[in-house]
């Protein structure tokens, strides 16, 4: 290689490394407000006091879902490995809202209670067909393995 | 230039060479690219089962996660093209870097469009910034900046060249773009397809879905081999062989 495209080459390799570093350094710095939800457990342990609203990221608890019968009030509880969460919400939810989704609420804190001004849902990675998924429900059920908690993927 | 290089690979870097051999191998690479389509949407839309969940609305996953997969694609062959235009200065690469943008950007723009008519009933929205969603918008941002700065010199090659340090700066963020669903908590769900172990979709889904990825491969292929030509015929345009194509188009 001659001298000049060897010059050009460490220019280029010093430039990019340099931008590398700074997008680096800048992410990490920012790697709190990167996260676009806080789970009930980090809610709990006080990581969202500097927030006024926030999102607030879980699963759905089986049979926690109450509607109210004169409006679209609705209370969950959101839960994760760790915390549990009950949330109020008035207005109309995603098609795939129902027990064990992983949800996505924005709002803000009312006492030991989020109030949430919007639920998103979650989807996962897996697809697969409505008879193999009832396939294996079924193997599931008969195995007696416990309930379906394995289907998000909500850290 | 260095020996370890096969002379077929240096031929190849000049511009009549290469046009000629653009030219036979487009017609190939569109047809492939026509026939494995239609054979993957055919698979998606049609022979596929509905999913568990979403029902029929997950098949915008057929176009929506090709086109993803090839707006990064395209994005790291662009950089490794403009890596070698800023290094060796050869015609042939800055010419592929800069005719790559608009057909990255392309499938960018629809990848962002198809994610958010499938987010309004899934997730409930069209748009949020979550760190997928936000580093998939900066790589079209760059995509539309790499073809701005390439147009706002009035020399070619020195907009190419500028337009090179752009490309090759921003492909930081391709990795970004891949693992933003890993690194933080996002609302876009993880990868679906994974190249190492197992997939996380049934057998009868995967296949058109792979089949999509591949034809849109041939039709970057195809794309970018006649811009390729076209371009590289305007850059050239005094030189003989650029002359004595023309006079056989002329005469035919």
């Amino acid at each position: 290689m001659n001298p000049t495209r060897k010059r050009r080459l460490t220019i280029v390799v010093l430039i990019v490394a340099a931008a590398a570093l700074a997008v680096g350094l800048g992410v990490y710095a920012l790697q709190n407000n990167m996260n676009y939800l806080l789970t009930p457990s980090q809610v709990q342990s006080g990581q969202a006091a500097d927030y006024k609203t926030f999102r607030l990221g879980g699963m759905v608890k089986a049979g926690s879902i109450q509607r109210s019968s004169d409006s679209l009030k609705v209370t969950f509880t959101v839960v994760d490995a760790g915390g549990a969460m009950p949330v109020e919400y008035t207005g109309i939810l995603p098609d795939l809202f129902r027990d064990n989704q992983s949800v996505i609420a924005t709002g803000h804190m009312d006492g030991a209670r989020f109030v949430a001004t919007e639920v998103l849902a979650k989807h996962d990675e897996t697809y697969m067909p409505k008879e193999l998924k009832d396939a294996m429900a079924k193997a599931h059920a008969d195995k007696k393995v416990g309930d379906e908690s394995a289907q998000g993927d909500m850290p | 230039m260095s020996s370890w290089i096969p002379l077929w690979l240096h031929k190849l870097g000049s511009p009549p060479t290469f046009y000629r051999f653009a030219g036979s191998l487009r017609p190939w690479a569109m047809a492939l690219a026509l026939l494995l389509g239609a054979v993957g949407l055919y698979g998606g839309l049609v022979l596929a089962p509905a999913d568990y969940q979403q029902g029929d609305a997950y098949r915008i996953i057929f176009i929506h996660v090709p086109s993803a997969e090839m707006s990064m694609f395209i994005y790291a062959a662009m950089g490794a093209a403009a890596f070698i235009a800023l290094v060796w200065r050869i015609k042939l690469a800055e010419v592929v870097a800069m005719e790559s943008a608009p057909i990255g950007a392309a499938f960018t723009f629809i990848t962002l469009v198809t994610g958010s008519l499938w987010g309004k009933p899934m997730w409930g929205t069209w748009w949020t910034w979550d760190a997928r969603l936000t580093s998939e918008l900066v790589l079209l941002f760059l995509y539309l900046g790499v073809i701005g700065l390439y147009h706002a010199f009035e020399d070619r090659r020195q907009g190419a060249r500028a337009a090179a340090f752009l490309a090759i700066i921003g492909i930081i963020n391709v990795p970004i773009v891949h693992f933003s669903v890993n690194w933080w908590n996002t609302l876009h769900q993880g990868s679906t397809v994974n190249i190492f172990g197992k997939s996380k979709m049934s057998w009868d889904m995967l296949w058109p879905l792979l089949t999509m990825m591949l034809a849109t491969k041939f039709y970057y292929v195809a794309s970018l081999f006649n811009r390729v030509r076209t371009d590289l015929l305007a850059l050239e345009g005094g030189k003989d062989w650029v002359r004595k194509i023309a006079a056989d188009e002329a005469r035919s």
